[in-house]
């Protein structure tokens, strides 16, 4: 496999947009596509290694799902990325594709408050059970007071 | 609110158990309830989460020239690569060149720091697998001896043993005090004999055989799935190394070889960490015989919070750290402080491993498997 052919196979799937430059292969997904593109590059492109999952708060654009994936036989990274939309809340859970997403989303969740959908155990990771608010949203101070003090 | 368990008092076989967060074996706060039918495993809940420091909120409002003395403090083990990850990071969106000698002097600190974290790992981990192997602490005492030894490396270095703030965008620090040279050779001639001395005292050691012979095999696909990296990954016969196969820092001027190992099993993992300890050493060799001269650093010595600042853009940078791939991935907006940082820690990755391998082992195996992934929570939790 290669980045050439990756992009030619990327390109012909409804909702995908591949970017120019790279390497890594920047893969824009729409949201409802993000869990079958996942599966199709793992499965067709040979990305079997997944790195990690991670979320950007863009203030007014909304939230940006951020997953790296690697192909080590090829030496190839793609850079799965989905936009949520100002409003958008929820994305596919890539837990079934990957297994490593499993704590990559629930601390995904916790932080930004995205709920990922088909997710078989959406609780928080990191945070205790009654922290409110998403810390990693912008719009979370940093010294944000969370009673009780501790 | 906290869910609680009920005990089943219906007859059932099965008991929960607390394990952690302050066992011994845990080597940090690690706490899994696990589901036991007399003596084996049969579910596992990992909590982690009990040293979260907010490490990437923080990030956003550090300036470039502050953070990488706190990104030491994610993996406190092997502080040299969470700092490294982060300065190339920023040092890849913004462009910035690295002088040759820089270069190289981060090698030295890396592959110093893989020594130091092994030694680590393999004395805690045998000490975990309790007093067959030489009496209890022997080996942890002996490895702990020559732990210190790299640390007085280090402290010749930058002035302190555990968490160093060495690197800076654009370069190091520190350059080499006068006559390291010999005493880094000194040093590391010593810890390659006593690694000898380690292998005689474990390899045929019937009881430490039997502890790791087939005990937590992780598969190449559960591996590469889970996205497990470091010597766990090549003791699963994958043969991946970011030092080889996305060279940074200069790695590619250095002769080494990468060990794999195909069985997965906590054995494997032991033999590919050795062959590991020996490679860096024959790194560290290399980078001292053509050490070039030349500035440590293309940018100036910090003087103030403004003076790095990175154009927008964003980037991820992964070194291999002793624990495997740990990877920054920054989001730059043109400031002096980073837009978005996350921290792709190894140990959060190696460790979200184990409730898919421990299902089925023994509660004392589960101690050994524990080590031989040899997690770090600074990392985990970050």
């Amino acid at each position: 496999m290669t980045y050439d052919r990756a992009r030619q196979l990327l390109s012909t799937i409804n909702g995908v947009t591949v970017a120019d430059g790279g390497p890594p292969l920047t893969v824009n997904i729409a949201p409802e596509q993000f869990a079958a593109v996942a599966a199709f590059v793992k499965e067709t492109i040979g990305c079997e290694f997944f790195s990690f999952l991670s979320a950007i708060d863009w203030k007014a654009d909304g939230l940006e799902v951020v997953a790296w994936v690697d192909n080590l036989d090829s030496n190839m990274s793609l850079v799965l990325r989905s936009k949520l939309g100002p409003e958008g809340k929820s994305c596919p859970s890539l837990v079934g594709v990957y297994k490593g997403a499993n704590w990559m989303e629930r601390e995904c969740y916790e932080m930004f408050g995205i709920h990922f959908d088909g997710h078989p155990d959406l609780r928080r990771l990191l945070l205790p059970e009654d922290w409110e608010g998403y810390p990693l949203l912008k719009s979370y101070a940093v010294d944000t007071p969370h009673p009780p003090y501790r | 609110m906290t869910e609680f368990r009920e005990l089943d008092y219906t007859g059932s076989e099965r008991l929960t158990m607390n394990m952690g967060p302050q066992h011994p074996s845990a080597h940090g706060v690690f706490r899994a309830i696990l589901t036991l039918e007399g003596e084996q495993v049969v579910a596992v809940d990992a909590v982690i989460g009990y040293l979260h420091r907010c490490h990437e909120k923080l990030a956003e409002t550090l300036a470039y020239v502050q953070y990488p003395s706190i990104a030491s403090k994610t993996d406190y083990v092997a502080a040299m690569t969470s700092e490294l990850a982060y300065v190339m990071a920023a040092e890849q969106i913004g462009k910035f060149e690295v002088p040759k000698r820089a270069q190289y002097l981060r090698v030295l600190a890396a592959e110093l720091q893989r020594i130091a974290s092994h030694c680590l790992w393999l004395g805690t981990w045998c000490m975990d697998m309790g007093g067959a192997l030489g009496g209890g602490a022997t080996i942890f005492l002996y490895c702990i001896r020559e732990r210190e030894l790299v640390l007085d490396l280090f402290e010749m270095l930058v002035g302190a043993r555990l968490l160093y703030g060495f690197h800076q965008v654009g370069g190091v620090r520190y350059d080499v005090p006068a006559n390291y040279d010999r005493k880094v050779r000194e040093t590391i001639d010593l810890i390659e004999q006593r690694i000898g001395e380690y292998e005689q005292m474990l390899d045929d050691n019937a009881f430490f055989n039997m502890r790791t012979k087939g005990v937590g095999v992780i598969s190449k696909a559960l591996a590469q799935e889970v996205g497990v990296a470091g010597p766990l990954l090549r003791a699963s016969g994958v043969n991946f190394d970011l030092r080889k196969n996305a060279p940074y820092s200069s790695y590619e001027d250095f002769q080494f070889n990468v060990p794999v190992d195909p069985v997965g099993d906590c054995q494997a993992r032991y033999r590919v960490r050795m062959i590991e300890f020996r490679e860096s050493i024959k790194i560290v060799r290399q980078v001292l015989d053509g050490l070039p001269e030349g500035p440590i650093s293309s940018r100036p010595g910090v003087k103030s919070l403004a003076q790095v600042k990175v154009p927008k853009g964003e980037a991820y940078a992964r070194v291999e750290g002793p624990r495997g791939e740990v990877g920054c991935y920054l989001v730059a907006d043109g400031s002096n402080k980073p837009y978005r940082m996350k921290w792709r820690g190894a140990s959060f990755s190696n460790l979200a491993v184990l409730p898919h391998i421990l299902p089925g082992v023994s509660v004392a195996d589960v101690v050994a498997i524990m080590g031989s992934v040899d997690p770090v929570f600074g990392e985990v939790d970050r």
